[in-house]
């Protein structure tokens, strides 16, 4: 049966056809389905973990106890996890092991567009990557079947295109699943260095075999067609180059590490110009290029950012024409004037060229905003109001630095708010007392508490707000160590936020309600201006995730001051012709933030 | 539909272009065609411009419509249909949702909402249906159902059997909500014919 899957649909079906028992992950775009979409198979074992590195060691854990196991993240994610995933290069595996790194080109929802395929050659270990869902459904087979018969983890690479897109997916019965029976092996799974260093000298022997077999794999193939050109690419590249050139030869890498050298090299030989098309870095182009082949790359693509079938077509199309031109000086090297132009005008004549385009109306933005009775409005309106220094983090949070609240200093990583705003005080002075980290549950769990634990240690005084909504919101509501219920829908121990930090040394610690905002006033100016370390927790869950029961607010005796309309609220406008602010009934959760930041009493209650 | 389609589905986060592209996607391949389709997670599902993305052909490569290339351009909200119109092919068909939802700029007073939305696009574009999606999903007793009415609006415009958009209906609306759904999406399909 053939049914539409995204990728990261496909990837959890194939994970359960395939015989995974263990996956782990944290959530994270644009990898977080995979997890979500394993869970719905209760034969597999599957769990959130705190952070990326935990959710690597489990797998790693799983896959030496004999299981086949995968682990999922986002590019920055691997970051987090390079560290166990460098060692089990070492180890090998005993049950298939798969890392899932979804990057993400063209930054959708990330803080940068890291191109994790070099992590593929850094760690030494294999890398597979899928165009289509299908592929990526079957790459999880094949994966596994490479890193058992291999002994080494595979790294399967996506992009947001391949993880968000649906396409036609077979889907076949699963196989039997089954873990093989622990076998202690000290020499294998220690990595002190006596042992490291024998694993060493067998990851370089791995290394040849696993370049043979890219060799002689089908997931590497060679589309003969038009000798003319010929495109080397991977991915959803390979989608965009196969659709602005139906006729061109394509060598497609589904093995982009360790690539096939000789297939390569004899693709180059059989076609007069080479391209190689791929997304972000020149990857592939450098590795063709220390083979001595010439190819045209990155010399005419952006190395940033996703490309697109019309980018592909237009910018090969002109370097044929000038390859053409060249030919018709007399440097005959390459396409002959007359191929190239065929291919040129057959591939021009393909587009319709039916009346003129629509010209684009200038549209005023519209970002993402915080939702209408979103917890963390009322804290931004009143770091905003104290002009504090606010180290910021990852998290829905992180909209509090969009207009009208602008209130965020930095945002660079999981957990940087916290470890960021004790680097700022101790270099300089002047930030005491003005300085607070603001970090989500999720985000503090995941990597916040080294960083307050250093706080304590190294005799900071910034003061930590962790804002606690009961659960992961950004990346679509995911359970998380403090929300008190697992992956797989199992009730589970809640962290206790205030024990833990006061475990840590912290000994001012603050609960406060974040939508009784002259409560949080005061507190955040009390704990900024202690001379010691502290935390506030602002506690109310994610809007999306209660049932709302307030009604409404209503304007009655608004003087048009606008104090309101500064929260940024959706549910929020200000009438030009009245010079009134008006609320949206129909998106007002009655959150009543903004009618405590009224002075003159006008938003109210429906009943009150 | 004898060739191919590319449709656009455009609206603001949480306004449900989703399930509108998973009915179209299923007919579609009810239909004997190949599809692909694009969704959009993450930061911009926060009340942000969306962009689903459904192409239908008898062989699809690349899952994204680039501008000027899409047959039918869907929009949930008028503000969308301006931001995006450039997407549509000449002479394609644009469906919009008479509803506005304001931007953050606009609702605190940096951006002004543009007030001539449909006579320019109508200067633009010629093939323009302007439907209350959300005034006749509101009177059937859900706002929520505004997205299937446009589906319907859209069923309409296609020659593709309507037994197919029934199926496609059961199949991917929750059973709690089928009926309303139903509903929905005949007023949708009937809305041009009695317009
Ligand atoms: S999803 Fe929850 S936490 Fe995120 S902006 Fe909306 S209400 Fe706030
Ligand atoms: S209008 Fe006021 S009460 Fe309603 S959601 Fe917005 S801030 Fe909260």
């Amino acid at each position: 049966m053939k049914t539409l899957l995204t990728g990261n649909e496909a990837i959890a079906r194939g994970a359960y056809e395939y015989g995974v028992t263990v996956a782990a992950a944290y959530p994270g775009t644009p990898s977080t389905e995979i997890l979500e979409n394993i869970a719905k198979y209760p034969e597999i074992y599957s769990q959130w973990s705190p952070n990326e590195k935990v959710a690597m060691e489990v797998g790693i854990g799983a896959s030496i106890a004999g299981a086949r196991s995968l682990v999922a993240m986002k590019h920055v994610g691997v970051n987090v996890a390079a560290d166990p995933l460098f060692t089990a290069a070492y180890t090998g595996v005993r049950g298939g092991l798969i890392l899932v790194s979804a990057d993400d080109p063209g930054m959708h929802s990330s803080q940068n567009e890291q191109d994790n395929r070099f992590y593929a050659p850094f760690a030494k270990i294999p890398m597979l990557e899928p165009s289509d869902s299908q592929e990526a459904k079957d790459m999880v087979k094949t994966a596994l079947e490479i890193s058992e018969n291999f002994d080494t983890p595979v790294l399967l690479r996506i992009t947001t295109r391949i993880a968000h897109s649906q396409s036609l997916v077979e889907l076949t019965e699963p196989q039997e699943r089954s873990v093989k029976p622990y076998k202690k092996d000290a020499k294998k799974y220690v990595m002190i260095p006596a042992h490291g260093r024998t694993r060493r000298v067998f990851i370089e022997e791995r290394d040849k075999q696993l370049a043979a077999y890219s060799e002689s794999s089908d997931l590497n193939r060679i589309e003969m067609a038009d000798p003319s050109f010929g495109v080397i690419t991977s991915g959803i590249a390979y989608q965009y180059v196969r659709e602005a050139f139906p006729q061109a030869s394509i060598l497609r890498i589904g093995m982009t590490h360790p690539i096939p050298a000789k297939k390569i090299l004899d693709f180059a030989a059989s076609v007069d110009v080479l391209f190689v098309v791929e997304e972000l870095e020149p990857y592939l182009e450098n590795q063709i290029k220390a083979l001595g082949v010439s190819v045209i790359g990155k010399d005419i693509l952006p190395p940033y950012g996703e490309l697109s079938v019309s980018l592909v077509k237009a910018k090969i199309l002109a370097a044929l024409g000038a390859n053409v031109e060249t030919a018709e000086e007399g440097t005959s090297e390459g396409t002959t004037a007359g191929e190239a132009t065929g291919i040129a005008e057959s591939a021009a004549a393909s587009d319709c060229d039916c009346g003129d385009a629509i010209k684009p109306f200038e549209a005023p933005v519209r970002p993402p905003v915080m939702c209408p009775g979103c917890p963390h409005r009322g804290l931004f309106y009143v770091l905003k109001d104290l002009r504090l220094v606010v180290s910021g983090d990852i998290g829905c949070y992180t909209l509090g630095t969009m207009p009208p609240l602008e209130a965020m200093d930095t945002c660079v990583c999981m957990g940087a708010s916290v470890s960021g705003a004790l680097g700022m005080e101790k270099a300089n002075p002047a930030l005491k007392g003005r300085l607070v980290a603001v970090i989500g549950d999720s985000t503090f769990l995941h990597s916040g508490i080294t960083g307050l634990m250093d706080i304590v240690y190294n005799g900071g005084t910034s003061t930590v707000i962790i804002l606690d909504n009961s659960i992961t919101a950004m990346t679509g509501h995911q359970h998380n160590p403090s929300t008190g219920q697992t992956l797989m829908g199992q009730e589970a121990p809640a962290v206790d936020m205030v024990a833990l930090v006061k475990a840590l040394g912290v000994k001012r610690v603050v609960e406060v309600d974040p939508l009784d905002v002259d409560k949080v006033k005061q507190v955040v100016k009390a704990e900024v201006a202690a001379e010691e370390p502290s935390v506030i927790i602002t506690r109310r869950p994610c809007a999306l995730i209660v049932k709302n029961t307030e009604k409404p607010l209503q304007v009655e005796g608004c003087k048009g001051c606008k104090a309101c309309i500064r929260l940024g609220c959706p549910a929020l406008s200000f009438d030009r012709a009245t010079r009134k602010a008006v609320v949206n009934s129909a998106l007002c959760t009655g959150c009543g933030v903004c009618a405590r930041v009224c002075m003159f009493d006008a938003l109210r209650k429906g009943d009150e | 539909m004898k060739q191919g389609m590319n449709i656009l589905l455009v609206g603001v986060g949480g306004q449900g272009t989703i399930l509108a592209s998973k009915i179209l996607s299923h007919v579609a391949l009810a239909q004997g065609f190949d599809v692909k389709m694009s969704e959009i997670h993450g930061m911009a599902q926060r009340g942000g411009s969306v962009v689903t993305q459904v192409r239908i052909a008898e062989k699809v490569y690349g899952p994204i419509i680039e501008p000027g290339e899409a047959d039918v351009l869907v929009a949930f909200e008028k503000l969308e249909a301006y931001r995006w119109a450039h997407m549509l092919k000449p002479g394609g068909t644009l469906i919009i949702n008479d509803q506005k939802i304001e931007p953050l700029p606009v609702l605190i007073g940096t951006a002004t909402y543009p007030e001539t939305i449909f006579d320019d696009i109508q200067q633009r574009v010629e093939k323009v249906t302007i439907v209350p999606a959300l005034e006749i999903a509101t009177g059937l007793g859900n706002a929520k159902a505004s997205n299937v009415v446009l589906m319907g609006v859209l069923a309409a415009s296609m020659d593709i059997p309507r037994q197919c958009w029934d199926e496609a209906l059961e199949a991917k609306v929750p059973a709690r909500f089928l009926e309303l759904n139903q509903k929905a999406f005949q007023a949708g399909y009937d809305y041009i014919s009695c317009s």
